[in-house]
C-alpha cells in the first residue's frame, strides 16, 4: 500500500441479513458489494449516488460503524495501521479518536438538553483526551473559533441556532478530538443554498488548514464537483466509476454517471429539455439484477450486460470504471 | 392581454403566536396568467409556502389576513374573491376544484390506511356528480397518464407500496384528475433523486401543455426553476423582492438578494468559480429589519436610505419588477 493512501477498501462487502421464513435461505440486503476505493491523505473524496445506492453504508463501514461482511478496510496514518475488519478493544477505541462522522440533519444530531459547550466537549470527556476542565474549555474555545462560533454561543442551547449554525456546531464536535479522517454524510443536504455555500467553504478551509482527509457523501453532483478533488459514483451497492473530479467531468465513461450529470437541471433557461432521461427506478438491493447492476436502466444495455459482471478496470491513470462498453461509449 | 387567472394584491398575512403577531407575508402582489408557470423562489422561512397556502385558504387558524389583502380568481368569466369564502362548501372551488396542490412529502400527503385508488375516487365524487364507476375509470386513466405501470393493480395499493417517485406521480395524477385551472406545486421534487426529479419535471411540463393549466411552482432550487418556469418571483422574509421572466431573473438579476442566491450556487460549467454565500442569517420574522428587509445582509448597501425607507417597486420597460433602492436611484440619476 502506497504511503499516500490513508484508508483503502479492498473488495469490501456489507450485507444485512433480513429475518426470513422458517425454511429456506434468509434474504440478504447487499448494501455494498465488492467495493475498491483508495482515499489519499489530505484529499477531499466525494461519494455520489441516489438514495438506496449504499453510500451511507459504505461511509459507515469505513468508520467500522457497519458490519464488514467480506473484504477488508485498511486504515494507515503515520502512527498506526489498522485492519478495520478485525479491529477491536483498545485499538478500536483509538480508531474512534482518529475518525469522526458529521451527520446530515443538524436538527436531530444535537441534544436539545446540552449547551453548545457541553456538546462540543463531550467527545473530549468520553475519550479522556483532556485531563481537567480548564484544558477542555481551552480546546473547545479553540475549535469553536475555527468553526466561527463565538464564546457567547457556547452557553446557549441548540434550539437558539439556525440550520447553518447548528451544522457548524456538529462540525466543531467532529473536529474536537483531532481526527485524521472525517466522513461527512450529506452534511449540506438539509441547508438552503446560501448556507450550503457557507458550510462547504468552511469544510474546504478546515481541510486546507489541517490536512484532515474527508469522505464527503452527497447525492448532489454539482456540490461534489465544487468541493471534492476525487469522486466515486455509486449505484446499487457498487462503485461504477471513480476519477479525479476534472477527469470525471471531462471524460465521463459510465452511462450512469452521464445520466446523473444530464439530470442536473441547468441554470440556463435556454438549454431546456436536453436531459438524457433515465427510465425507471433503482432496483432492490435484496435481489439485484444479474450481470451489470445498472442493466435494467441503462440505455445501452446489451445481452452481455445481463449475464456478465463488468470488471473494475483502469481507463487511464486513477480513472476506474465498471462497464463493458466504456471505450465504445466514450 | 388576457386577464390573469388569479391575482394576488397586497397580500399581508400574520400569525398570532405567544410572542405576538409574526408577519409571514408582507404586501405581496402577483398575477398568474392562464397556462403560465410562475416559479416562486426563496430560502426556508421566506414565506413561499404560506403565500401558496393563502390561495387555498389552507393556513392555520391563527393566521390573520390584513383587510387590504385581495386574492381574485377568475373561473368561467366569474370573479371569485377567495378571501371572502368562509364556509367549507364555498371553499370547495379553491380546494380541489379550480385549484389543486401537490406537496413536498408524498408519503405524508396520502392517508396510509386508505388505498390510493379510494383516495382518488373520493375527491372526484366530492367535486362532481359522476358515478363511482366513472370516477374509477378516470382515476385509472390518470395513473396511466402519469406513467405508472399496471395502473389497475396500482389503483388498489396503498401509499407504502409505492416508491418515492411513484408516490409523487400518483399525487400529481390525483391533483390533476379534477382538471384544476391552477396547480400549486410546493417543492414537488425536493425529496426526490435527480434522475427521478428529471422524470417528474418532464411529466409536469407535458401536462401543462396537455391540460393548459397554470402552475405555481415553489422551490428553493434555481436550476429547477430555470427548467420549468415562464416567470419567476423571488421572496425574502415575506416580501417579494423581484419578479420577471425566467431569463430576466436568471440572466440579469436586478436585486442583490437574487444575485447572492445565484452566486452561492455551485455551477457545473465553471468548477473554479468560488461559492459566495449570502453573508449572515435570515433575520427572525419577529424582528423584521426596518427599511429594506434585506439591508442587514446586503452587499450592495448604499447607506441610510436602505435602513430607513422601504423601497418601492420599480418596473423596467420589459415588466421586470424589483424592489430595491439601487434600481430606483439609477432611474433618477
Amino acid at each position: 500500500m502506497s504511503n499516500d493512501v490513508l484508508i483503502r477498501a479492498d473488495g469490501l462487502s456489507v450485507h444485512f441479513p433480513l429475518r426470513g421464513f422458517m425454511f429456506g435461505e434468509r434474504p440478504v440486503v447487499r448494501a455494498c458489494e465488492g467495493i475498491n476505493i483508495e482515499i489519499e491523505k489530505g484529499s477531499f473524496f466525494g461519494l455520489v449516488g441516489e438514495s438506496g445506492s449504499g453510500k451511507t453504508t459504505l461511509g459507515r463501514a469505513m468508520l467500522k460503524a457497519a458490519p464488514i461482511s467480506k473484504g477488508e478496510v485498511i486504515y494507515s496514518d503515520d502512527e498506526v495501521t489498522y485492519n478495520l475488519a478485525t479491529l477491536e478493544g483498545a485499538e478500536l477505541k483509538d480508531y474512534r479518536k482518529r475518525s469522526q462522522l458529521i451527520f446530515q440533519d443538524p436538527y436531530a444530531a444535537l441534544s436539545p438538553r446540552m449547551t453548545v459547550r457541553d456538546i462540543i466537549a463531550e467527545p473530549l470527556e468520553v475519550m479522556g483526551l483532556t485531563s481537567n476542565r480548564d484544558e477542555t474549555d481551552a480546546r473547545v474555545r479553540e475549535i469553536a473559533a475555527m468553526c466561527r462560533l463565538n464564546l457567547e454561543h457556547l452557553r446557549r442551547f441548540p434550539h437558539a441556532f439556525s440550520g447553518g449554525q447548528r451544522q457548524r456546531i456538529s462540525i466543531a464536535r467532529a473536529l474536537v478530538s483531532g481526527p485524521r479522517f472525517i466522513v461527512a454524510d450529506e452534511s449540506v443536504a438539509a441547508l438552503d443554498v446560501s448556507i450550503q455555500a457557507d458550510v462547504l467553504n468552511l469544510l474546504n478551509k478546515i481541510q486546507a488548514d489541517s490536512g484532515i482527509t474527508f469522505l464527503f457523501i452527497s447525492h448532489d453532483l454539482s456540490v461534489i464537483a465544487h468541493t471534492c478533488d476525487f469522486v466515486a459514483v455509486m449505484y446499487l451497492g457498487q462503485i461504477v466509476e471513480s476519477a479525479p473530479t476534472r477527469k470525471l467531468f471531462s471524460e465521463t465513461s459510465h452511462p450512469y454517471t452521464r445520466a446523473l450529470l444530464s439530470a442536473i437541471p441547468s441554470l440556463d433557461p435556454d438549454v431546456r429539455g436536453h436531459a438524457q432521461r433515465l427510465e425507471g427506478e433503482i432496483p432492490s438491493p435484496i435481489n439485484p439484477p444479474p450481470g451489470c447492476r445498472f442493466n435494467t436502466r441503462c440505455p445501452h444495455a446489451q445481452e452481455r450486460c445481463r449475464s456478465e459482471v463488468p470488471e473494475w478496470r483502469e481507463m487511464s491513470s486513477k480513472h476506474h470504471v465498471a462497464c463493458h462498453f466504456a471505450e465504445e461509449l466514450a | 392581454m388576457t386577464s390573469p387567472l388569479i391575482s394576488v394584491k397586497d397580500l399581508t398575512l400574520r400569525f398570532r403566536t405567544d410572542e405576538g403577531l409574526v408577519t409571514a407575508v408582507n404586501n405581496v402582489s402577483f398575477d398568474i396568467a392562464p397556462g403560465e408557470v410562475l416559479g416562486l423562489v426563496g430560502e426556508s422561512g421566506s414565506g413561499k409556502s404560506v403565500t401558496a397556502k393563502a390561495l387555498m385558504m389552507l393556513n392555520a387558524d391563527n393566521s390573520v389576513y390584513d383587510p387590504a389583502s385581495r386574492i381574485t380568481l377568475r373561473v368561467d368569466d366569474q370573479e371569485i374573491d377567495v378571501l371572502s369564502l368562509r364556509r367549507p362548501r364555498e371553499q370547495m372551488i379553491i380546494r380541489g376544484g379550480a385549484i389543486s396542490m401537490i406537496f413536498q412529502e408524498p408519503m405524508a400527503s396520502f392517508a396510509p390506511a386508505i388505498s390510493i385508488g379510494d383516495q382518488m375516487v373520493e375527491q372526484l365524487l366530492i367535486h362532481s356528480d359522476m358515478t363511482v364507476a366513472r370516477a374509477r375509470e378516470i382515476s385509472i386513466e390518470m395513473l396511466d397518464r402519469v406513467g405508472i405501470p399496471e395502473p389497475a393493480q396500482r389503483f388498489k395499493q396503498y401509499a407504502f407500496e409505492f416508491s418515492g417517485g411513484m408516490r409523487q406521480r400518483a399525487m400529481i395524477a390525483m391533483a390533476l384528475s379534477t382538471k384544476p385551472k391552477l396547480l400549486i406545486a410546493d417543492e414537488p421534487t425536493t425529496a426526490l433523486d435527480v434522475t427521478i426529479q428529471a422524470q417528474v419535471i418532464e411529466l409536469m411540463k407535458d401536462l401543462v401543455e396537455e391540460f393548459h393549466m397554470s402552475i405555481l411552482f415553489i422551490t428553493h432550487d434555481l436550476g429547477v426553476i430555470a427548467q420549468t418556469a415562464d416567470r419567476v418571483a423571488v421572496m425574502y422574509l415575506g416580501n417579494l423582492v423581484e419578479t420577471g421572466t425566467v431569463r430576466q431573473v436568471i440572466n440579469t438579476p436586478a436585486h442583490p438578494y437574487t444575485r447572492g442566491l445565484l452566486n452561492s450556487l455551485p455551477k457545473l460549467d465553471d468548477l473554479e468559480a468560488p461559492l459566495t454565500p449570502v453573508p449572515g442569517d435570515i433575520p427572525s420574522p419577529l424582528d423584521r429589519p426596518s427599511g429594506c428587509v434585506f439591508h442587514t445582509r446586503c452587499q450592495e448597501f448604499i447607506g441610510d436610505v436602505c435602513k430607513t425607507q422601504i423601497p418601492d417597486y420599480s418596473k423596467d420597460s420589459a415588466n421586470h419588477e424589483v424592489s430595491c433602492h439601487l434600481a430606483t436611484q439609477g432611474e433618477q440619476s
